[in-house]
């Protein structure tokens, strides 16, 4: 039965956030994920492909978890009559279960290789780093205020800090004159800059190890950024995402470890946010934690959390899975070991086609030169190859542009999202790329 | 009578010691100009000071680590702006953000003051006999029994999936969708045309899946309105929507009073009233959220008030919300129309309509944080996907998930076991109440009832409401949650949530307020 009403001329209307470009999605960093999805590289199905090397994703290690779970079947089901079931069914509270806080400390203290202690009352649980990242962002910065984020900076955070909280990203600008490490000059200067735009800043974003560039923060560089911190009694939230993805477990140092090295002074003002996706190859689970030295930062923060909670399914299944010391010991020495060996053929791949890359020591990718090749030395440039990458050399990797690096030419390229073979067959049409355009050019 | 003048009272900065009181300045001009001096000001700063009084009376332990020191930070005024803060580079503790502070205030609410006391000292047959029965929490526990049995005979192999099928980890280990695996959105979409109206079928790419209702209802928030524009609420209603709705995003809620004469149903012309009354403030109304069935009241909205509804919001152009999450724990004999129902009937504007589901209340799993948010806006839909990855649902679960729902011999008879044994339950505990002469309003839904217990109440104004609450909480050792904190006009109603009772349970339950009745009478 048709009911002819009349239409309103205006229709119902949306929201700023709904309408808002802030989510980013049409940037060349999301651009390049569908072309992929259109024509996704499969080895014996689709190997002209385009081969997808723009998610930084850790499969190399996942063997250990399937092994795990298969030898470990009580931990990922309730076994029979378990006790635990009717408990996980209705746990919904927002402190988190506690055995899984408790596990979840112990396996970041085992990432640090002991060097720092963590408490479970002070872990947050999350849907995730993106969540984590956001809920901070609420809690220490109102609309209109500012974080300050080093350059190059993974392009998420434009949409996961900004588009929801109202705040603005001021860039602390990084160049290759000393590898793109954070000096006090900029951190300066980055504050001066939103001080005369009448900005207010109200902390420090940092992700250690880097994504994009694939290598972690020296410890004097952290001792500095803590300083920072303190002299404009603002806040340091650090990322450390990738910190078991660093190669060598003395090469990472924690923002906890300068903290306990000061017996904590000052450090009511760092939160550090963690999360299984990277090093433990577990995005799907939707696993993060907020650890903040700040008391009302965790009261808030685990209220807040009752909008991002945990399955307790997942919780409760991890609670077993990080208590297990032989088996967290041997995934992350073995992780570390196989990241490390993926860096070296990619690094050297690349070398052998004649291109340099950033020296990195952590993490899921590399931070590529491609400079010389660029038409011109401009964002326009850049995009231009990343253009050719994307259409002609069939790869999707991600332009420093869309990192806010502030000198074009640099590209983040993943290298754990794949078996060895794609990554073979990657860089040889990197390789052949390379000899057309020196024929091209000869 | 509602509490939402506390949130415009500022405080002036007090002694640190923690039981001090706190001094207020009502402003009068702020308050709702309902009842002018007496009740708009006298009234709620002695109910303010009441509560203070109760506060200092009863302050539970401090909890362990990390100190607790912080959940008596005098904060800042809750209506500061960035001027009145103290500025960059100052000395003192590094501050959080003016949104946070409001959220780090100790919790002032009976709402949740009761469930923390609950939390201190829950009750155990064995262990805790004379602890706090919890009835201010709707969870339902009556039939997890089925689902246990469910889970054991179906997932007896690891959330992997059984020998022989292809299912492997790396089906739950990767990133998925941040709005949900298609399987499950299809396994959902059944589920909900089992339980919200066989007459309805549900489009899976209309539904976008969030890790349960809360953040739903909070990101439908944040696509419909903006930050200082408001939604009229039909109240009473879940006191969980101050926070959820107003925590982040910025949106008001108008409670659109109604009355018990009327078995607490809404009226267009209240929203109408309403509506203008907030123009008139210069405030932007962009929807209406109805609970249906009705929380706290348990009551189910008729198909022409239905009708109505959508007319109403046609004619002012705004959203409707239809939180349907309690449509599967129906045990009367009224129709329940599903928000869907009404529009596969109508071919037309249907773009202002959103409904929010989840699994928490119908199928018990509140843990497993599933929510849904379906909508027929696809610009809305849009939005809304995108910003899932704040608050997706884990993989392993939407693995279980899509086997269970997938099961629709077991989900029909858990839906039709689960409203028996509610019914049962409910008849039982209206019964007993009925006895000490507690009323209940007529329900055919929800996993609580509705009590009248004005008859009890030393004078009929919140502040008695309150006292009685207290003795409820305190001497009775019961947490039920009073009608203010649900913002009902009329006081002396309580919401008890009885499901996760057993039988045996009700009599102790009833016994106990009998022992707080009779000082009251």
């Amino acid at each position: 039965m048709a009911i002819e009403i009349e239409q309103p001329s205006v229709s119902v209307g949306l929201s700023k956030v709904a309408v808002s470009e802030t989510h980013g999605e049409d940037s060349p960093y999301f651009a390049g994920w569908k072309a992929y999805d259109e024509n996704p590289y499969e080895e014996s199905t689709n190997p002209s492909g385009v081969i997808q090397m723009g998610l930084a994703e850790n499969q190399v290690s996942f063997d250990l978890l399937e092994e795990y779970l298969e030898q470990q079947p009580e931990a990922s089901t309730w076994g029979k009559g378990a006790p635990g079931f009717r408990e996980n069914a209705l746990f919904q509270d927002y402190h988190g279960l506690k055995s899984f806080r408790q596990a979840m400390a112990s396996f970041m203290e085992q990432i640090r290789g002991g060097r720092a202690k963590f408490d479970l009352n002070r872990i947050v649980v999350t849907a995730g780093a993106t969540a984590a990242n956001e809920l901070l962002t609420f809690i220490l910065a109102d609309p209109g205020d500012a974080l300050l984020v080093p350059t190059p900076y993974y392009p998420g955070f434009d949409r996961d800090l900004r588009w929801r909280t109202g705040i603005k990203i001021v860039p602390i600008h990084c160049d290759s004159s000393n590898n793109f490490q954070i000096t006090p000059q900029a951190l300066e200067a980055a504050y001066k800059e939103a001080e005369s735009k009448d900005v207010r800043v109200r902390g420090v974003l940092i992700t250690n190890p880097s994504n994009p560039l694939g290598a972690t923060i020296q410890r004097s560089v952290l001792e500095e950024l803590l300083d920072f911190a303190t002299r404009k009694n603002i806040h340091l939230v650090s990322d450390e995402i990738y910190s078991g993805s660093a190669f060598s477990s003395s090469e990472f140092v924690s923002i906890a470890e300068i903290l306990e090295a000061r017996q904590y002074k000052d450090s009511e003002r760092v939160h550090i946010v963690y999360s299984l996706s990277k090093d433990l190859g577990l995005p799907g689970f939707r696993v993060g934690t907020i650890y903040s030295y700040n008391d009302k930062v965790v009261t808030t923060a685990r209220r807040m959390s009752s909008f991002t909670l945990i399955s307790s399914q997942t919780q409760y299944l991890l609670a077993s899975m990080l208590s297990n010391k032989k088996f967290t010991e041997n995934y992350i020495k073995t992780n570390r070991e196989r990241l490390q060996k993926r860096y070296q053929m990619i690094i050297e791949g690349l070398r052998s086609a004649g291109i340099e890359c950033l020296k990195g020591n952590a993490g899921l990718f590399c931070w590529m030169n491609l400079s010389p090749l660029l038409e011109e030395q401009t964002r326009e440039g850049e995009l231009a190859l990343w253009d050719s990458m994307l259409h002609e050399v069939k790869l999707n990797i991600s332009p420093g542009s869309s990192c806010h690096c502030s000198e074009p030419g640099w590209f983040r390229v993943c290298f754990a999202n794949m078996s060895e073979q794609t990554l073979e067959v990657a860089l040889k049409r990197i390789h052949n790329f390379m000899q057309k355009r020196e024929r091209r050019r000869n | 009578m509602t509490q939402s003048h506390r949130t415009t009272e500022p405080e002036h900065r007090k002694p640190t010691t923690a039981t001090a009181m706190r001094l207020i300045v009502p402003l009068q001009g702020v308050v709702q100009g309902r009842g002018g001096l007496i009740l708009g000001s006298l009234i709620p700063c002695a109910l303010f000071y009441f509560l203070q009084f109760y506060l200092k009376r009863h302050r539970s332990p401090n909890p362990p680590s990390p100190s607790a020191s912080s959940s008596n930070l005098a904060g800042l005024p809750r209506t500061s702006s960035r001027s009145t803060l103290s500025s960059r580079g100052s000395l003192g503790p590094v501050r959080i953000s003016a949104r946070g502070s409001s959220i780090a205030k100790p919790d002032d609410s009976p709402y949740y003051i009761g469930w923390n006391k609950f939390r201190d000292d829950p009750y155990d047959k064995i262990n805790n006999p004379n602890g706090i029965i919890q009835l201010g929490l709707a969870e339902n526990t009556l039939c997890l029994d089925l689902i246990e049995k469910w889970v054991s005979e179906n997932l007896s192999d690891s959330i992997m999936g059984r020998d022989g099928d292809d299912l492997s980890i790396s089906g739950i280990t990767t990133y998925q969708p941040f709005d949900g695996m298609m399987e499950l959105k299809v396994a959902m979409a059944g589920f909900m045309s089992q339980v919200l109206g066989q007459a309805v079928s549900f489009d899976p790419s209309q539904i976008v899946l969030t890790a349960g209702a809360t953040p739903a209802v909070e990101i439908l928030c944040f696509c419909l309105a903006d930050h200082g524009n408001a939604l009229l609420v039909p109240s009473p209603y879940y006191p969980g929507f101050d926070r959820d709705i107003r925590f982040r995003t910025g949106v008001e809620l108008i409670p659109v009073h109604c009355r018990s004469t009327d078995n607490f149903a809404f009226s267009i012309t209240a929203l109408d009233q309403a509506f203008n009354q907030a123009r008139k403030r210069g405030v932007k109304v962009r929807g209406i959220l109805i609970c249906n069935p009705a929380n706290p009241v348990g009551n189910i909205i008729p198909r022409e008030t239905l009708y109505e509804l959508l007319d109403f919001a046609r004619e002012k152009n705004i959203h409707v919300i239809s939180d349907e999450i309690y449509g599967g724990s129906i045990f009367g004999n009224e129709e329940f129309v599903s928000m869907a129902e009404i529009l596969e009937a109508e071919e037309v504007d249907k773009d202002r309509v959103h409904i929010i589901y989840g699994l928490s209340k119908d199928l018990s799993l509140p843990g497993f944080r599933t929510g849904v948010i379906y909508s027929y806006n696809e610009s809305v839909l849009a939005a809304a996907k995108k910003l899932t990855r704040f608050c997706s649902i884990s993989a392993p679960t939407q693995r279980l998930l899509i086997s269970m729902l997938s099961d629709t011999k077991f989900i029909q008879e858990y839906l039709e076991t689960n409203k028996r044994r509610i019914k049962k339950l409910y008849d039982s505990f209206v019964a007993g109440l009925k006895q000490l002469g507690i009323r209940c309003s007529e329900s055919s839904a929800g996993l609580y009832c509705w009590a009248d217990m004005s008859g009890l109440i030393p004078s009929y104004s919140e502040k008695g409401e309150l006292e009685l609450w207290d003795k409820l909480l305190n001497i009775a050792k019961i947490n039920v949650t009073p009608g203010s904190a649900c913002h009902c006009i009329e006081p002396g109603w309580f919401r008890c949530c009885f499901t996760s009772l057993t039988h045996e349970d009700i009599p102790l339950v009833i016994e106990r307020i009998q022992k707080v009745a009779e000082t009251c009478k």
